[in-house]
């Protein structure tokens, strides 16, 4: 008897200490708040240290309130809410920066519906349902290497960069980096909304593709190399990370290119399961409030663009979320898209599957 | 001769207006909530058929991107195909596409058509997916795939929460509108029921404004359909008055008949009693006298009492002095009061003309002193006083006959034929009182009986309006 119970507790310590039971990879965890008070679990695709101070602010307001905090990558964040292992206690927010991943939450019935606080502030754009809401708008950017460029007129538009690569092969061969969208979803969504907006995407890939092109998984380890030297042009690159690296800011140029620049929106959903629904939609609310308020606010990590469109705004194309970004989640679109990506970028005559 | 009551006399069979409005607003009620309903179920089609055109322009799109690129089915789903149906409702959306009922792409468990649709033929259903009402379309299309057929079928479904509320807003508008049609509706029916009973109305009043001896036709004009009632009410009123002309021609033409006759008799009765000595045949004689004399004054009321009716019913106005109407009577009637020892006292203040028929006044006031001296005892004194109130003329006969007993009803007195109960000592017809009252009413005055000042008789005021 005392050996069962024994065993017992033993199990339940051990179920206690691993937390959470995971068939997904958690990349880091951390508890805001004190000790003992309910906490919101929040699963989040964006890096604890960008959000830590825009968390602290909302804290401040909620004393007694902490917000667990797991940061994942998007296919591991869509995991653990689609297909949560046995034992797994709910989450209650879900951020991400996989937009399609996120409408395709929404649209598959995870998600909760939540009435923003002010609603006037956001542009329609913004939300989608009143289940999506999109809290920053995150450039995909051209990176360039100073060095690379000197005696170089900088290219402001793709048109530019195609001549540029024409006219100059040799100097960039090798040296240029974008991500490897089948590794990426991030890199995807940039490839698919290119092809989407324009036929340019194609002709640059080609380009790309005669260039020795090299693929990248992250963002990072692009602007990374760009500022070693490496690389001469990333393509697609996150923005708001690249801006972010203030300490390479005298070698790498971050160029949003002026005949489009599709922005990724940052999106936080409530998910279904949540049992603090009041805190959660506080917690969205404090988000959208940081994003598109007019006063901005110290803790807000990310660059602030126009919400209305103006002469400003104009090559900024935020992407649009709906059920249109399901398209290319579609699994005989993705294999057709990828492999008309591949046959591109790698020069492959053979096309692959 | 009282006028009936219809309120408490005539049976009502309901109200014609109140019928009316209940049945037009009870239609209009009927009308409303057909109204309502074929709204609401063409404007659920209409937002059906909406919803569905959109999913099958998804369909399509989708199938028309449908390849067999060697030997397999590729599929490149325009962004639009999916875009088109976020841009038109907030709704969730599900799809899948099927090579001979296994799932090739989509949502592996949406529901799939319990019978495969014919190529070219849509089917449509609405069912429940995912917690969620869903509406979907099905879409098929036989391809030639390894030399062998392949039957593709593909499935675009949206929930229906925009429709919903678009729904539930359309109802409302459409209950507005229909509550506003109901209200017009009923505010026309009320205004209809009423104003089509208006000409009954209309002609009530006419007939009840006539005065008790309007006996002409009615000339008001009626709608068509009241205008057989007032035919028939006019050929009533018209058999009424002709009726009522010879009944009283035949009364005067007897009066008249009788009283000339009777002074023939009344003369040889007088003749007889100066040669008879035998008591009781004088006696006799005298009682038959009596009688003669009471038959003939009767006779002569009675033709008094024609004469006013005649005049009254085509009364002429002209200017009438009260004062030296009255004076002429006093003095013409002061011998017969002399003979009982009666005190004729007449007393005027000065008074205006009224305007009136001298012949009717002066046989009403004739009537009230005749009567006064009648009844008076001797060696009293009767008191005819004339005078002008604020708005009219009053003659007032007060007598000190004792009076009418307390409890006998003096209006009583004015009908025909009716007399006091004690008067039966004395020769009378009850007429008297009764032309009086009428030639008053003709005027538009009143006759008014009550005890004298003094208690010791009866006053007899009658009353014309100066006007």
């Amino acid at each position: 008897m005392r050996v069962i119970v024994l065993s017992l507790a033993l199990i339940c310590g051990a179920f206690a200490f691993c937390h959470p039971a995971q068939s997904f990879e958690v990349e880091e965890f951390r508890r805001f708040g004190p000790e003992g008070a309910p906490a919101l679990k929040v699963l989040s695709t964006t890096d604890t240290e960008v959000l830590a101070p825009l968390i602290d602010s909302f804290l401040a307001q909620f004393p007694g309130l902490a917000i667990e905090y797991t940061t994942l990558g998007s296919a591991d964040l869509m995991k653990a809410i689609t297909r949560p292992p046995p034992g797994q206690s709910d989450f209650d927010i879900a951020i991400s920066s996989a937009m399609d991943l996120q409408t395709k939450l929404a649209n598959d019935g995870y998600t909760r519906r939540h009435l923003p606080e002010s609603p006037a502030q956001m542009p329609d754009w913004a939300s989608w349902r009143g289940h999506v809401f999109a809290f920053s708008q995150e450039p995909a950017a051209l990176i360039l290497s100073r060095a690379a460029f000197s005696g170089l007129e900088l290219p402001k538009t793709r048109q530019d960069l195609i001549t540029l690569l024409r006219r100059h092969p040799d100097r960039f061969r090798g040296r240029i980096g974008t991500y490897d969208i089948a590794a990426s979803g991030l890199g995807y969504l940039f490839a698919t909304q290119d092809a989407r907006t324009s036929e340019s995407f194609w002709r640059l890939m080609e380009i790309f593709g005669g260039l020795e092109t090299r693929l990248y998984c992250c963002s990072g380890q692009m602007i990374e190399d760009i500022a070693r030297g490496d690389l001469a042009i990333a393509y697609n690159v996150l923005g708001s990370y690249a801006l972010a690296r203030t300490d390479l800011a005298d070698r790498i140029v971050v160029i949003e290119p002026q005949d489009y620049t599709n922005m990724m929106l940052r999106t936080a959903v409530i998910l279904k399961e949540t049992s603090l629904e009041k805190e959660a939609g506080a917690f969205i609310d404090h988000l959208l409030n940081a994003a598109w308020s007019q006063s901005p606010q110290a803790a807000y990590p990310f660059e602030r663009y126009p919400a209305a469109s103006s002469r400003q705004s104009a090559p900024y194309r935020p992407i649009q979320l709906g059920p249109g970004l399901l398209v290319y989640l579609d699994r005989l679109k993705r294999a057709r898209f990828l492999g008309e990506w591949r046959s591109a970028i790698t020069q492959d005559e053979t096309r692959g599957p | 001769m009282s006028p009936p009551r219809p309120e408490s006399q005539l049976r009502t069979s309901g109200s014609l207006s109140r019928r009316l409005t209940l049945r037009l607003v009870l239609s209009a009620a009927f009308l409303t909530l057909v109204l309502f309903f074929v709204v609401l179920a063409f404007v659920r089609d209409i937002s059906q058929r909406t919803q569905d055109s959109i999913l099958l322009a998804s369909a399509t799109s989708i199938m028309d991107s449908l390849r067999v690129e060697a030997g397999q089915i590729t599929l490149d789903i325009p962004y639009a195909a999916l875009s088109m149906l976020g841009n038109v409702s907030n709704d969730r959306v599900f799809y899948n596409v099927r090579k001979d009922g296994e799932v090739l792409t989509g949502y592996e468990d949406l529901p799939a058509p319990s019978q495969a649709p014919s190529p070219g033929a849509p089917s449509y259903a609405t069912e429940e997916y995912r917690g969620a009402s869903l509406r979907r379309v099905t879409l098929a299309r036989r391809l030639s795939l390894d030399g062998g057929p392949a039957d593709i079928e593909i499935t675009v479904a949206q929930t229906r929460e925009g429709q919903t509320a678009e729904l539930a807003r359309l109802t409302r508008w459409a209950l507005m509108m229909g509550g506003g049609f109901f209200l017009v509706s009923a505010l026309i029916g009320i205004w209809a029921a009423q104003s089509s009973v208006q000409p009954l109305h209309a002609l009530t009043g006419v007939v009840s404004r006539r005065g008790p001896k309007d006996l002409r036709p009615v000339r008001h004009a009626v709608p068509s359909e009241m205008a057989p009632l007032v035919q028939s009410l006019n050929r009533f009123i018209e058999r009424l008055r002709v009726s009522l002309a010879r009944s009283e021609d035949f009364i005067a033409e007897a009066a008249h008949r009788v009283r000339t006759p009777l002074a023939t008799v009344r003369a040889q009765a007088e003749i007889t009693l100066r040669r008879v000595e035998k008591a009781e045949n004088r006696a006799s004689l005298r009682e038959m006298i009596r009688a003669i004399d009471e038959s003939s004054r009767a006779a002569g009321q009675l033709l008094d009492h024609a004469m006013v009716t005649f005049r009254t019913d085509s009364l002429e106005r002209k200017p009438v002095d009260l004062d030296g109407l009255a004076r002429d009577l006093v003095e013409r009637l002061r011998p017969v009061a002399d003979l009982k020892d009666i005190d004729l006292q007449y007393s005027c203040a000065g008074v205006s003309p009224l305007r009136g028929d001298a012949i009717l006044i002066q046989n009403a006031v004739r009537n009230i002193l005749d009567n006064a001296i009648k009844y008076a005892p001797s060696e009293t004194g009767v008191l005819i006083d004339v005078r002008q109130g604020p708005l009219d003329v009053i003659i007032s006969v007060t007598d000190e006959a004792g009076g009418f007993p307390a409890e006998e009803d003096t209006a009583v007195l004015t009908q025909r034929f009716v007399r006091g109960s004690n008067a039966a000592g004395t020769i009378g017809s009850g007429l008297g009182l009764t032309i009086a009252r009428e030639v008053a009413e003709a005027h538009g005055g009143k006759l008014v009986i009550e005890p004298s000042s003094t208690g010791a008789g009866a006053c007899v005021s009658l009353s014309f309006p100066l006007r």
